[in-house]
């Protein structure tokens, strides 16, 4: 067996992943992408850095999360072993904060004193403004107007920490029109600010830089299974909207070749229809938000707008690596509906107590269709990415939870 | 780059920097409000004191652009805009008024078109080529064959922030003009155009520029009198769109014979 230091990787440092990645943008930016990269590039190389973000994960966030082995779920899933890696018990309740840390951490080094972020369920404009409040940065948001409104609970928690949350209007008014702005603002504002992107998408070194940060999963994930099944898990399933918590779990397992490794797109109303957010099953390479990789869009090359019951997955686009991933077939994308998705999250609530976020049930719908293909043998590591809280709304209509008299009271 | 290549837009600014002060170009959206009315206000700006056209091709993500631009594009979009009325707005613009004409698009649309087909189709509509703000040379081998193979202009954005190195690069690989941003940001105007686009031309005139066009933020004859005091052409959008908007085709040819004031100062 090889060890961790002398292991080739397949993995590519960037800018490109095959045919994908690049960098689509405006002149005005190129600067400060260059300026990002060598700052990543040196930070990376700097002992003090990884020091100093391994103490905010530890004594901040809470790292390492756990793993929790859910057996009265997996009954449903053919009797395969399933395990969580649990980033759902982050501060900020989700694995975004690993990111918008680093991130954070950066923009003091580079000294830049605003950030700005763009949000689909919020999670990451939480996480964002977050980091903000502790390291005294001033901080402005991007949200689509749709999502302001069905993710009220975490605009109003991004304003608590003294964020200031813009609406955008333009477009179809979600998260893809929240990158638009976001840009907009950068372009305009690229002296003073830093824009802390969310996602494993988006031009150079965003797709290389946010995996690096979340790999942080991945590499936690593999020790603990190892140390808990003396083996390697069969499989590993993560939900993919941009895909910044599946390259983070996924990336410890690239070299893995007998680990499979299982991306869950959201189909909302089914991947055969026009309602869904499933990219790489139903899209084609494109550019889009300054890469090359999948993208849902009409034949003249305009983007087509996305539907997933989940904000978070809500997306046209998708990180170049899944796309280079997925031609290679190192990877596979699968599509699972709202109502599979929204079934897992009510399973995984009624079997083990733990209310996992939308955008995660889709992993665990995935992994039950998974766990019943590959039987009882198989061990398949679920990366529970969120939780549900900020999705009570969503899933008390869904379930039709929400005693109707009492609220008109 | 050939020595044997022609350029319209490149001759027409050229003979404009001679005859005045330089080169007015006029930004308008293809398909805004509608095809018809989108092709005529193109004409009638070249009536009106224009010297070359730049139309927009509306797309779903325009980062680069305001308001303005942004509310127009996805009206044209919202009207059913397809890529295919592009080629037949030149053609048409081109039929009616000697005037270059130049396509400004994002890269999305030309990679889905096929980059080849785009470029053979343009040049059999007459256009003269394109202005992409978000492909940089970096990205664009691709475009640098079709534009060399179709002999179209290819016009690459220069930003204050860039580096001496990729003035140097931008200057090399655009054909017509290089397109400097006057200011950090989108389109849109602007009170002021900032003092950042003179030293940003006086830089590409450094780096070999020898038609160098300002565009970003200028909104009257007097700011496109000031700007082709230091450079060869002023590049005009939202105003043009705005009067459009609040007023037909009337109103934009207004606005085009008031900013074309701005290029007999001398």
């Amino acid at each position: 067996m090889t060890t961790e230091t002398d292991r080739e990787t397949i993995q590519q440092p960037g800018p490109y992943f095959g045919e994908f990645g690049g960098r689509f943008v405006p002149e005005s930016l190129v600067a400060a992408l260059d300026e990002l990269t060598a700052e990543w590039e040196a930070a990376k190389a700097d002992p003090a850095f990884a020091a100093e973000l391994t103490a905010l994960h530890r004594d901040y966030t809470g790292r390492p999360s756990i793993i929790t082995e859910v057996p009265r779920f997996a009954e449903h899933a053919g009797g395969a072993r399933i395990i969580l890696k649990r980033e759902d018990l982050n501060h900020t309740g989700s694995h975004k904060i690993n990111n918008v840390l680093g991130q954070a951490l950066l923009t003091k080094r580079i000294g830049k004193t605003r950030i700005i972020a763009e949000t689909g369920a919020g999670q990451h404009g939480v996480a964002t403004a977050t980091a903000a409040a502790l390291f005294g940065l001033d901080c402005v948001i991007y949200m689509g107007e749709v999502d302001t409104e069905r993710q009220a609970l975490n605009v109003a928690r991004m304003r608590l920490l003294g964020a200031e949350v813009i609406p955008v209007t333009t477009g179809s008014r979600t998260l893809k029109d929240a990158i638009n702005d976001a840009m907009r603002d950068w372009v305009t504002n690229v002296e003073t600010t830093n824009y802390v992107f969310g996602t494993v998408a988006g031009p150079h070194p965003f797709p290389a830089m946010v995996r690096d940060l979340q790999r942080i999963i991945g590499d936690e994930a593999r020790a603990q299974v190892l140390d808990l099944t003396g083996s390697l898990p069969t499989a590993v399933a993560a939900c993919v909207g941009g895909g910044s918590n599946a390259m983070g779990i996924f990336t410890a397992f690239i070299d893995d070749p007998d680990v499979a490794l299982y991306g869950y797109e959201a189909a909302g109303d089914g991947a055969d229809t026009p309602r869904n957010a499933a990219t790489i099953t139903k899209g084609r390479p494109g550019v889009l938000h300054g890469a090359r990789s999948y993208m849902l869009q009409d034949e003249d090359g305009q983007t087509l707008e996305s539907h997933s019951i989940s904000a978070g997955l809500d997306y046209p686009g998708v990180g170049p690596e899944h796309a280079w991933l997925s031609d290679i077939g190192r990877a596979h994308y699968l599509p699972i509906t709202d109502t599979q998705a929204m079934s897992a999250l009510r399973l995984l609530a009624r079997t083990e107590g733990i209310i996992p976020a939308i955008e995660s049930a889709h992993a665990l719908a995935g992994a039950l269709d998974l766990g019943r293909e590959l039987g009882p043998e198989a061990t398949i590591l679920v990366n529970l990415s969120g939780r549900g809280d900020k999705d009570m709304t969503t899933a008390g209509e869904w379930f039709d939870l929400i005693d109707r008299d009492a609220e008109q009271m | 780059m050939t020595t044997s290549y022609t350029s319209a837009v490149r001759d027409t600014i050229a003979t404009r920097r001679d005859e005045a002060s330089g080169a007015l170009i006029a930004y308008l959206p293809v398909g805004f409000p509608d095809l018809a009315t989108s092709i005529d206000a193109a004409v009638a700006l070249v009536q009106n004191g224009v010297d070359i056209l730049e139309l927009g091709l509306p797309y779903s993500d325009p980062v680069m652009d305001g308001a303005v631009i942004q509310a127009a594009t996805q009206q044209a979009l919202a009207n059913g805009f397809k890529l295919r009325h592009a080629f037949e707005a030149v053609a048409e613009v081109r039929r009616q008024v000697d005037a270059p004409v130049l396509l400004m698009t994002y890269w999305n649309p030309v990679l889905q078109y096929g980059v080849d087909r785009f470029a053979d189709d343009l040049a059999t509509a007459g256009g003269a080529g394109l202005i992409t703000p978000d492909l940089i040379p970096d990205e664009g081998r691709v475009w640098l064959d079709a534009s060399d193979r179709a002999g179209l202009d290819r016009v690459f954005l220069s930003a204050p922030s860039s580096s001496d190195e990729r003035l140097r690069r931008s200057v090399e690989l655009s054909r017509g003009f290089v397109y400097a941003v006057s200011t950090m940001g989108i389109t849109g105007a602007r009170a002021d155009v900032d003092q950042a686009a003179r030293g940003l031309v006086e830089r590409l005139r450094a780096a070999g520029g020898d038609s160098v066009c300002v565009g970003l933020g200028i909104s009257t004859a007097e700011q496109v009198a000031e700007v082709l005091e230091y450079a060869d052409g002023a590049i005009v959008g939202s105003v043009f769109v705005r009067a459009l908007a609040e007023g037909g085709v009337a109103a934009a040819a207004e606005a085009a014979a008031r900013l074309a004031e701005g290029t007999s100062a001398r």
